[in-house]
């Protein structure tokens, strides 16, 4: 009886160390993914019991620097790397880094004007002007031009933005700045930007909040956020002339839309997106990979990733309100994969 | 070994005549040594976090120069970094908080040191204790859900309606900004103050409470006139220790401020901290100026801080010379 008890404890010790030679890699990046970067990694991981994926969801600009300075083995952004990024990683590594968009997202007005309950049409023109202070009231003819029939009162409207750096301030000022010559000169696009007016708020939920409590207030948040908490929220005039309403297909038609004049390094802004169904402040959010890696496991476990995540990890983003890719676009960056090294 | 022990605490000459193996023996030199490597670390600690938000921000210091602290423009995008409007939200918030919280604390305190039962005081210090061991977000939530739509519907527009005339409180309401912070963080400092503030006014000796009532003072007149100028040091004590709370919150602040680069002489406007921006920004910042700049933000807080203490301390020392000893509390 002993014995057999010595035999199994012996195994036991012996499977422990088999198992805690598990392969880990790293990830940090964006927080707006964050929901589905955890669900792929762990429906990943119940694939592969041997790999573990930890990630960070740190902030976009967190992930970059990290991955530029090498704590990580992979990063993960809402905005593409800059020209100025990327010449800081090649000549820090030697190799280059490549961009694999993951999924979509969208970032939507939404307000709280008390008595209207109608969905209001929003033209580039007032969004910027709104945003840039320059429209100040509610019944402003560059808001209520387009909203005929929906009493707008002649109150001060209350921006809210974000006020700490995040990937959606970057869709959000990467659209304004391609509609207002005026907003691009002044105020520019990034995470987080010199604001001409409004309150800032920390956090989607914050901003929402402030939104909800504060009359006559309006202000962007994430789509997916406006629809889990079923917040209203604005149709934006495209670039083809329509008023779009976010909602996943309309941000898979920006995607498309935006899928057959892909470059090669899959740095592409979508904002704005040519296509009469597009919903134009829409965007891709990518994992950043190195495209060479000394230890050939990681690299493995990570292109195998990125092979799953294309395919069938595609199949849980819209139970967690993320549009899908684009077959085109799946198929040019399964090709892209072959370069990572 | 108790024989020896009371020579120990001099560790002059008295001590040096033993010999060093025999004292290393015995374990008081390795407690000596343990003790000191411990104390030594705190120094070590606020010189290398000097050095590191000194070394961390040369790019902002070599570009901008003492222009950092002049400027007003907070723009990450075309590069333009100034840290004033920062330290004025993180100056003013911080004193209306002490206008609220220090009259309101030292009452309290004198109140549950002197006037109430023991058995109150005892049980309300609890709850006191309790408030102080609060984490901030909560404060924050707190801020956010009762005390801004408070001061949005209510507080506000009262206050604009009978002192407008004064520039602290017009323009706009929105319920939050500086007004709001401070409220904020008055109720999170209030407990620090009447909890320290109550345990110096119970050490007062008893014997100056009897002497002052044997020449005839009335209960009040010893607790205002001999109790409370003899703890004097200590409750100044509270309040910095309060001040230096208030400076550096973060989180309860951020919620509730309004997150605006503003110098505005409305208490009803949004500002914004040095604490909060660094909080919200430093994991996007977009350039290496930006982060930098981030970084010299935290030097100037860390001295303000430092400024502030060193003040206190002048302050206790100068106030507790006739005999108090509370200097230290």
């Amino acid at each position: 009886m002993k014995r057999i008890i010595g035999t199994c404890l012996v195994v036991l010790v012996l499977a422990g160390v088999l198992w805690a030679d598990t392969l880990s890699i790293t990830g940090a990046g964006a927080t707006f993914p964050y929901p589905m970067y955890s669900k792929w990694f762990d429906e990943y991981h119940k694939k592969n019991s041997n790999l573990e994926i930890n990630y960070q969801s740190i902030g976009s600009g967190g992930g970059i620097k990290q991955i530029t300075e090498g704590t990580v083995d992979f990063g993960a952004s809402d905005a593409i790397m800059n020209d100025e990024q990327l010449k800081a990683y090649q000549d820090k590594h030697g190799f280059g880094i490549l961009h694999f968009p993951t999924v979509l997202g969208a970032a939507v007005p939404a307000y709280n004007i008390p008595g209207v309950t109608a969905e209001l049409n929003f033209t580039q023109e007032a969004l910027a002007g709104i945003f840039l202070g320059k429209i100040t009231k509610w019944n402003d003819p560059a808001i209520a031009g387009p909203n005929k029939g929906v009493a707008l009162p002649g109150e001060d409207i209350v921006v809210v933005h974000r006020s700490e750096g995040s990937g959606t301030t970057y869709i959000w000022t990467d659209y304004l700045s391609k509609v207002s010559e005026e907003w691009k000169t002044k105020v520019n696009k990034g995470a987080s930007v010199n604001w001409p007016v409004g309150l800032g708020a920390k956090g989607n939920e914050s901003v929402a909040g402030t939104i909800k409590n504060t009359p006559n207030s309006v202000g962007y948040i994430e789509l997916i956020y406006a629809i889990q908490n079923k917040m209203p929220y604005g149709r934006v005039k495209n670039s083809s002339g329509a008023f779009v309403k976010a909602d996943l297909a309309s941000v898979t038609a920006a995607a498309a839309g935006a899928a057959k004049n892909m470059p090669d390094d899959f740095r592409i802004s979508i904002t704005d997106a040519p296509g009469k169904t597009a919903y134009p402040i829409s965007s891709f959010t990518w994992l950043l990979v190195p495209a060479k890696f000394s230890d050939a496991a990681k690299r493995d476990a990570i292109k195998g990733f990125v092979k799953w995540m294309l395919a069938d990890g595609q199949n849980y983003t819209e139970a967690l309100s993320y549009a899908k890719l684009p077959k085109e676009v799946v198929a040019k960056e399964l090709k892209a994969l072959n370069n990572v090294q | 070994m108790a024989t020896t022990t009371t020579t120990v605490p001099s560790a002059g000459p008295v001590a040096g005549s033993r010999s060093f193996l025999s004292r290393l023996r015995e374990g008081d030199e390795i407690a000596r040594m343990v003790t000191f490597l411990f104390a030594a670390s705190v120094v070590l600690l606020t010189v290398l976090l000097v050095y590191e938000l000194w070394i961390g921000s040369s790019l902002p210091r070599h570009k901008f120069g003492f222009n950092f602290f002049r400027t007003s423009v907070w723009d990450p995008m075309f590069d333009q970094f100034g840290a004033l409007p920062f330290i004025y939200g993180t100056l003013v918030t911080a004193v209306v908080s002490l206008l609220i919280a220090v009259p309101l604390g030292i009452g309290a305190a004198i109140f549950l040191a002197e006037l109430a039962p023991a058995r109150v005081s005892d049980t309300l210090e609890f709850f006191i204790d309790l408030l102080a061991a609060v984490p901030s977000v909560i404060y924050g939530l707190l801020g956010v859900f009762i005390v801004v739509p408070l001061m949005r519907q209510y507080v506000q527009p009262s206050l604009k309606h009978s002192l407008g005339f004064l520039p602290l409180f017009q323009g706009p309401v929105y319920g939050i900004g500086f007004l709001t912070a401070g409220i904020v963080l008055a109720i999170m400092i209030i407990p620090y103050i009447i909890s320290v503030s109550r345990e110096v006014l119970l050490s007062v000796p008893r014997d100056q409470r009897e002497a002052a009532l044997g020449l005839g003072s009335t209960r009040w007149e010893s607790t205002w006139k001999v109790v409370v100028p003899f703890a004097r040091g200590g409750i100044f004590g509270s309040v910095f220790l309060a001040l230096a709370r208030a400076l550096g919150e973060t989180m309860a602040v951020t919620m509730v401020i309004g997150n605006t680069p503003l110098i505005s002489a409305s208490l009803f406007s949004p500002g914004y901290s040095i604490a909060a921006v660094i909080a919200n920004e430093l994991a996007e910042a977009s350039s290496n100026l930006h982060y930098q700049s981030l970084i010299e933000l935290g030097l100037v807080l860390f001295l303000l801080t430092f400024i502030l203490n060193g003040l206190a301390r002048i302050l206790i020392v100068a106030t507790s010379q006739k005999g108090s000893g509370m200097g230290n509390a």
